[in-house]
């Protein structure tokens, strides 16, 4: 038997936080604004959730710990250390278990950076989107540039690693201006940087001003892929190359976590409308905890926070195979797949694909070529079962 | 038990689109009691959903009106409705012969348009005495005077006794009744003894009792029970009932000289039936048939094709069932490399065509691609032979071709003057000749020799758009003339697109080449490569455009939260592609095939 996807994709844990102060107008994510939250009924619903998951996986070794959001800075540090403990208790740890939390780059937050740390929290990625104040404030954020670059020593000083995320293909942003702005991030010495090009998603405050008619310079695709192949090239000359779509490190500093997801690992998901993929008796199984916070609270202090859990298909999982693994600069294996992989379609369609100069092929792999990882969507598409 | 023939009056309507026809008839119908008021609907007459929302009258119908005149006699009044459009000039011809008056409903406040004229020219033709009748007089904007005027300079009939009226309001719809028993004659020298002799007006197919035959006695009675003969298609049947439209279906016993009213003979298809066929006794045949019989033959041609290949069956089923009701367009199974399986249909005209179309898309639920109109041309060989070509793939080898003759038409057009100057222009653009240029009462008469193949595209479009509407065309067409015609082609990647090849004139083939390829470089999305896109004649290519190769589409973000919204929009990107249709590598959207046949917008 080879071994699957799931037995050596690592396997992590994601918590989500649902809460922020204030809804960026780019961010289609499960975020609220709320006045007051009751940190410690929180805590315990999410430990909660986590040992019920333990109770199924009995015997896995946890590699990754990952609070996301939302803005999970805004937990205290004893909820998190809460969540931790659960966690420690459940599962055997990695020796060299990665723990992340997603934080915004302010001194409120950053103050709490030290106590994040005593509770385990070991690498930070920091939500920084921008080193020029206008974008900041067209960006929602309600951070300055100065306070962001504070946030980045102080996080330098207390974790192992600390990551922070840029957003750019912003409206009028040059070809130079990009140039100058990335150049300033990689001499700040971060160890992992997430470089997104900024999306309009529906449902977020920029789809509605674009179907207005507003939010206007907006790069077009031809300007968007000028953007994109110039970041390949600043970042792999600075020794950040990509090992995926819109992430960069230098070797051996990848996100283990999220290598967890793009390599089709295990992960429980805890928290409001967090999802997970978990391997059990030999089915892939996809949950996915209720989305509103008050419903997901009274649920998991009930016994349970899923909204749904079912078994993925063979077609899914392929599908999710491909999806993810072709966004790694690694590529896939192809012995990973299921069906798909035995529909001589499939393999014609990747030899076209190789001719297109859009995929690579070494022994067992398939990646995508620097053109084709900009064309990723419809290389996929191509691919996919029916 | 039949009318005396002095008490029937039989007559039909001439007017344009939009000038009160259908209204008109309404009115006729409400006012004598025909139908009790609460069954009144609008457009009476107009069956099919298609003929209501269009306004236009595609089967001839007939209603029978009762009317208790001022002389104190009651007159049967046998209205026939005939179709209005060019396309069934054939029809209308016969519907005409079936009547011996019109009344000519003229709008007061726009005037004679093209299409009045000829339907009232064929109303001449078949000996009508013709009651001019103007209708929305209760608009400002009418002018009586004028119109009168008009009607007497273009058309050449007395105009000082016209009977104005606003059908909309029932003003004047008295005075038309008077008219038509005053003026109009009744049927002459019809025997009711003499062997039968009757005309077949129209027939149309009913999904319970098969198909139904309007038809206008002229000589002898006809009764239920009797053995008939089709004189022309030599079909014989035994009449099951028989009957008068009043619009709705009512048995009587007989029907006799003069008289018009449906038969019912257990008839299966329409094709089976030929309007302007003349229907005699099977033992006791008339010697003579009706004059004037002809068979309606398509004139232009399109390949029809569904969205959904899987939808095929469908069609078919659709198809044949129309052509029940239907006996002049033809079908025939295609194979398009592009397109798959589907229909080459003949239709009588561009009207035509859009009708069988729209009456499959909506009443069946299929969505079809429509490949480029084309005409019948005569394609003449070295060897002397010579061959019509409906489809222009397949068109035989050029090196084998002597020359090849394409259908002409005669066009009138009838156009404010200051629209003059755009319509001339289109016309000539269309390769057109002038064949005579009049002006009366402020508008222009513009009669045109023109290819019918330049006019099938989008040239009615063309002409409204550049009158705003006022300009008013019909056509028929003349006959056949030699012309520098070529196939051309289009290759997208490389590979030659069936569905859009064309024949066009040799001096218009760059410019249409260009227009096309230019356009399809719009409608075709990027794709993962460059696309050159080709028209050519033979192996020359005339024009050429290259749709350069899409560069980015990748989702910024993908974790494990996202996984399963991305994949769904993955799978929604994948289903939209298997919409579209393969050319070797390439994917293109069905709307293409059709905007791009759309000459300029």
């Amino acid at each position: 038997m080879p071994v699957e996807p799931w037995q050596r994709g690592g396997f992590g844990l994601y918590v989500h936080w649902p809460f922020c102060e204030a809804k960026c107008p780019y961010c289609d994510f499960n975020s609220h604004v709320t006045a007051s939250i009751d940190q410690r009924r929180w805590a315990d619903a999410l430990a909660a959730e986590v040992r019920r998951w333990a109770e199924v996986t009995p015997g896995r070794v946890l590699s990754s710990i990952f609070f996301g959001g939302g803005t999970p800075s805004l937990m205290t540090p004893e909820t998190v250390d809460t969540v931790l403990r659960a966690a420690q208790d459940s599962w055997t740890w990695a020796n060299d278990i990665e723990i992340t939390l997603e934080a915004n780059p302010r001194s409120v937050e950053a103050a709490r950076f030290r106590g994040f740390a005593e509770a385990g929290v070991n690498r930070v990625s920091l939500g920084v989107q921008s080193l020029r104040e206008g974008d900041l404030r067209r960006l929602g954020r309600l951070h300055d540039v100065d306070e962001a670059r504070a946030a980045f020593d102080i996080a330098r000083k207390t974790f192992d690693r600390v990551s922070f995320d840029l957003i750019y293909a912003r409206q009028g942003q040059t070809r130079e201006a990009w140039r100058d702005e990335l150049s300033e991030a990689l001499d700040m010495a971060a160890d992992h940087l997430s470089l997104y090009q900024l999306t309009i998603e529906p449902g977020t405050a920029f789809w509605d001003r674009r179907q207005a008619g507003g939010l206007r310079g907006l790069p077009d695709e031809d300007l968007g892929a000028d953007l994109f192949e110039m970041t390949q090239d600043i970042c792999g000359a600075a020794g950040m190359p990509a090992y995926e779509v819109s992430n960069h490190t230098r070797p051996g500093a990848e996100s283990r976590h999220n290598l967890v997801y793009w390599r089709s690992g295990d992960w429980v998901g805890v928290g409001p409308g967090a999802h997970g993929r978990v391997t059990m008796d030999g089915a892939r199984r996809s949950n996915a905890g209720w989305l509103a916070p008050g419903k997901w609270l009274g649920a998991a202090e009930a016994g349970n926070g899923d909204e749904s859990i079912e078994v993925l298909t063979d077609e899914d999982r392929d599908a999710e195979y491909l999806m993810m693994g072709l966004r790694l600069t690694e590529g896939l294996d192809v012995d990973g797949l299921g069906a798909v992989a035995k529909d001589p379609r499939f393999h014609r369609s990747i030899d076209e694909l190789i001719a297109q100069d859009l995929l690579w092929a070494r022994d067992e792999s398939i990646g995508a070529t620097a053109r084709g990882r900009l064309l990723l969507n419809a290389v996929i598409a191509e691919l996919m079962p029916d | 038990m039949s009318t005396p023939q002095s008490r029937i009056r039989n007559f039909s309507i001439v007017a344009h689109i939009d000038h009160g026809k259908s209204t008109l008839a309404d009115r006729l119908i409400q006012l004598t009691g025909t139908v009790a008021e609460r069954d009144m609907k609008e457009q009476m007459l107009d069956a099919m959903d298609i003929e209501r929302e269009r306004g236009i009258t595609i089967k001839a119908n007939t209603v029978r009106i009762d009317y208790p005149a001022k002389d104190g006699h009651t007159y049967v009044l046998n209205l026939i409705d005939t179709p209005g459009h060019v396309d069934f000039a054939y029809e209308v011809s016969r519907s005409m012969r079936a009547v011996e008056g019109s009344l000519l409903v003229v709008d007061a406040t726009q005037g004679v348009e093209a299409q009045t004229l000829a339907n009232v020219y064929t109303a001449i033709e078949a000996d009508h005495e013709i009651v001019p009748v103007l209708n929305k007089i209760d608009l400002p904007a009418s002018d009586p005077e004028r119109v009168k005027t008009q009607i007497e300079d273009v058309i050449g009939i007395d105009a000082s006794e016209a009977v104005e009226i606003s059908a909309k309001t029932g003003l004047g719809i008295p005075d038309v009744l008077e008219a038509i028993v005053k003026r109009l004659p009744p049927p002459h020298g019809g025997d009711p003894d003499a062997p039968l002799k009757a005309m077949l007006v129209d027939s149309k197919y009913d999904q319970y009792l098969g198909v139904i035959c309007i038809v206008r006695i002229v000589d002898g009675t006809l009764k239920k029970g009797d053995r008939i003969r089709m004189m022309k298609t030599g079909g014989t049947y035994d009449v099951d009932d028989v009957g008068i439209y009043r619009p709705a279906m009512t048995g009587v016993d007989s029907l006799g000289p003069g008289e018009i009213g449906y038969l019912n003979a257990s008839i299966k298809q329409v094709r089976d039936t030929r309007v302007g066929d003349t229907i005699t006794h099977e033992r006791k045949p008339c010697d003579k048939a009706l004059p004037g019989f002809k068979p309606s033959i398509p004139v232009v041609f399109c390949g029809l094709f569904p969205v959904d290949t899987s939808d095929f069956e469908d069609m078919r089923d659709a198809i044949e069932k129309l052509a029940l009701n239907d006996a002049s367009f033809s079908f025939e199974m295609e194979t398009s490399a592009a397109l798959g399986f589907g229909f080459r249909c003949g239709f009588l005209g561009l009207l035509h065509l859009e009708v069988i179309r729209d009456r499959i898309e909506r009443e069946y639920n299929i969505e079809l691609i429509t490949t480029a109109p084309s005409v019948v041309y005569h394609v003449h060989m070295r060897d002397g032979s010579q061959h019509d070509l409906h489809n222009p793939a397949d068109m035989p080898d050029m090196s084998k071709i002597s020359h090849i003759e394409e259908p002409r038409i005669k066009a009138t057009i009838l156009v404010p003057d200051d629209y003059l100057g755009d319509v001339l222009k289109l016309c000539q653009d269309r390769r057109g000749l002038q064949m005579d240029l009049t002006y009366v009462g402020g508008r222009a008469m513009a009669v045109y020799d023109l290819p019918l193949n330049e006019v099938v595209f989008d040239f009615y479009d063309r002409l409204k758009s550049v009158t705003k509407g006022y300009a008013s065309f019909d056509y028929e067409i003349t006959g056949y003339r030699e012309d520098n015609l070529v196939k051309m082609q289009v290759l997208v990647n490389d590979e030659p697109v069936d569905a859009l090849s064309m024949m066009v004139h040799r001096d218009r083939a760059e410019m249409r080449g260009r227009a096309m390829c230019a356009k399809l470089k719009d409608l075709i999305p990027r794709q993962m490569f460059k696309i050159p896109i080709q028209a050519a004649i033979g192996g020359k290519v005339i024009a050429r455009e290259t749709l350069s190769a899409m560069r980015k589409d990748v989702t910024a973000k993908c974790y494990g939260g996202d996984a399963t919204r991305k994949k769904k929009l993955l799978e929604k990107q994948k289903a939209g592609k298997k919409k579209m249709r393969q050319f070797g590598k390439v994917d293109i959207p069905q709307e293409a095939f059709i905007s791009a046949l759309k000459m300029d917008s």
